[in-house]
């Protein structure tokens, strides 16, 4: 059960339960919508961008507990970021979920908890479709982001 | 085992003449641990686990008999060809078809009704026509009529049902038009386990000169199917999900209505003439056969079906409507459970949601203890729209699960409440 405990950590539950940022800011200006047709998982990321800089990042949708504390600890990480910064984050974070831990991952703070996500590879497009939607949100890409 | 669950399975046996721990030895991946604990397999509507004696004919096909069928002149092509033909009959009895030529083999249930839908669907629906199907349907018998749809201009119709997961008759009785050309229902569904009043709606689309086509997947591992009584026009299943090899599935169809079939896929076999002018084709069911098909499935769908029948499929079904029963109460009674899927008429299968809980954590909490459950949307998005949820978990039974996994089922579940508590 020690894998199990490392994957639900009471900060991932937490988080799933009272998510963060879960809203539309009003002034949103990019936003992408994430699809996994497999589990049925959707969230809807909004940007209010000023510039390069995330200024206020919300999110709304439906998901299994990884899946939801992992968008709610990105809208947490990122904002006030700059696009290149949010995408080094991403970057250090899908390293980590997926056992690749990068060698400087000061950056990915308290989203660290989710290093259990790499002992259970079919958990893995749980934890990153929040972040796969926010990279399209960044782009500005106006398809809907799937997993699949 | 707890003592109660114990003397509950000894009732079962002593009731049913059934001995499910001699059945669970006939079965080898039972024995293997998984993550340390007991393999509680409980995902067979997905596929079911093999017998010995499955496993044994693949092994035997290629040790002993293999060689081409229906062509060559040499001892072994003669054997394989004699063992894949006795397959056919097999089918045949198991499903009481007329005759051994009613029974087409494809890759599977997907397979067998997209050959419907290719041939004598766009042989018979045009612009303006319609297809009915239900709203419980599996996507192997959904998307296929969409596509003959989109391709002739038709329109897709749906049987509605109700909160129980039933289908509603007379819905069913007024989509049944002028314009309907082929009916398509899931004899069991594999996301509710509701059993479909087939023979009823098979009878109600004939008053119409409506033909049906049959996606008995997840029937056929659980009740007795006779297809002339069922009167249904075309049967399609897969043998992995009754106990069989994967890669091999059956359509059974009336064989008048096969003979006035175009042929699905071109290739050797399915011919009886070929030059470069013209080409005639073989008679039923060959016509449908295009390559060299899978012998050794069809041999180890053989021993499937000699194992259940030797089993018995009555018995079978009493101890999975026990499990059922059991399952409903049990885990359908634990705090926070809601079922989906109440139909009076069930079989196999128990789909259910757990709290606010997300059934892909339900899933891995369970699997950290050794149960497989399938969750999902069971490739039936429509139901789970139809029940305004994402997702289900879903518990399905096969004939050497017992009272105490599911037991165990409720032990996992309630470390899942545990965990999200």
């Amino acid at each position: 059960m020690a894998e199990l405990r490392d994957l639900y950590q009471e900060v991932i539950l937490e988080h799933s339960k009272a998510p963060r940022n879960y809203k539309t800011p009003a002034s949103t200006n990019q936003k992408a919508e994430g699809y996994n047709p497999l589990c049925g998982d959707r969230f809807t990321v909004f940007l209010e961008m000023d510039g390069e800089t995330i200024r206020d990042i919300g999110f709304q949708g439906a998901g299994c507990a990884i899946s939801k504390a992992s968008a709610s600890m990105m809208t947490q990480s990122v904002k006030g970021k700059t696009k290149a910064e949010a995408e080094k984050i991403f970057h250090q974070f899908h390293e980590l979920v997926t056992g690749h831990p990068h060698e400087d991952e000061t950056q990915l703070g308290k989203l660290a908890v989710f290093s259990g996500v790499s002992e259970f590879p079919m958990r893995v497009k749980c934890a990153t479709l929040a972040w796969h939607t926010l990279e399209a949100a960044l782009e500005g890409k106006q398809e809907k982001i799937s997993t699949e | 085992m707890s003592a109660i669950a114990a003397v509950a399975d000894r009732h079962v046996v002593a009731a049913a003449g059934f001995d499910v721990e001699k059945i669970r030895a006939d079965f080898p991946i039972l024995h293997r641990k998984v993550r340390g604990h007991d393999l509680v397999y409980l995902d067979n509507a997905a596929t079911s686990q093999k017998p010995q004696a499955v496993i044994d004919a693949l092994v035997r096909y290629y040790e002993e008999a293999n060689a081409n069928i229906h062509r060559g002149v040499h001892y072994l092509s003669q054997v394989a060809t004699e063992e894949f033909e006795q397959g056919r009959t097999a089918v045949q009895r198991f499903v009481n078809a007329a005759h051994a030529s009613e029974i087409v083999f494809t890759r599977g249930t997907t397979e067998a009704i997209n050959l419907v839908a290719q041939t004598y669907g766009r042989v018979h629906v045009g612009a303006g026509d319609e297809v009915v199907i239900t709203a419980m349907e599996h996507h192997s018998n959904i998307v296929p009529w969409q596509m003959l749809c989109e391709e002739k201009g038709a329109t897709l119709r749906v049987v509605p049902m109700n909160d129980a997961g039933e289908l509603l008759l007379d819905e069913y009785e007024r989509l049944l038009g002028p314009r309907t050309k082929i009916v398509a229902i899931g004899h069991v569904s594999n996301a509710l386990g509701t059993v479909n009043p087939l023979k009823r709606m098979v009878a109600m689309a004939h008053a119409k000169g409506i033909p049906v086509v049959a996606d008995g997947a997840q029937a056929v591992p659980h009740i007795a199917v006779d297809v002339q009584d069922l009167d249904c026009d075309f049967y399609a299943f897969s043998a992995h999900k009754m106990y069989g090899p994967t890669g091999i599935g059956v359509l059974y169809g009336k064989q008048a209505l096969l003979e006035a079939m175009p042929p699905y896929q071109g290739g050797g076999d399915m011919i009886r003439s070929v030059t470069f002018e013209k080409t005639t084709y073989n008679k039923v069911p060959h016509k449908f056969e295009a390559g060299t098909p899978d012998m050794a499935g069809v041999a180890g769908l053989k021993a499937a079906i000699e194992y259940m029948s030797s089993v018995g499929i009555e018995k079978i079904a009493a101890h999975e409507h026990d499990l059922l029963t059991y399952a409903t109460e049990v885990v359908g009674g634990l705090p926070g459970v809601r079922p989906i899927g109440t139909a009076k008429d069930k079989a196999g299968v128990l789909s259910f949601v757990l709290d606010e809980v997300h059934p892909h954590d339900i899933g891995t909490i369970l699997d950290e203890q050794g149960i497989a459950v399938r969750t999902g949307h069971h490739c039936a998005q429509p139901v789970m729209d139809r029940f305004c949820i994402p997702a289900t978990v879903r518990a399905s039974f096969a004939m050497y699960n017992t009272r105490a996994e599911v037991d165990a089922l409720a032990r996992g579940l309630k470390k899942v409440r545990e965990v999200f508590a």
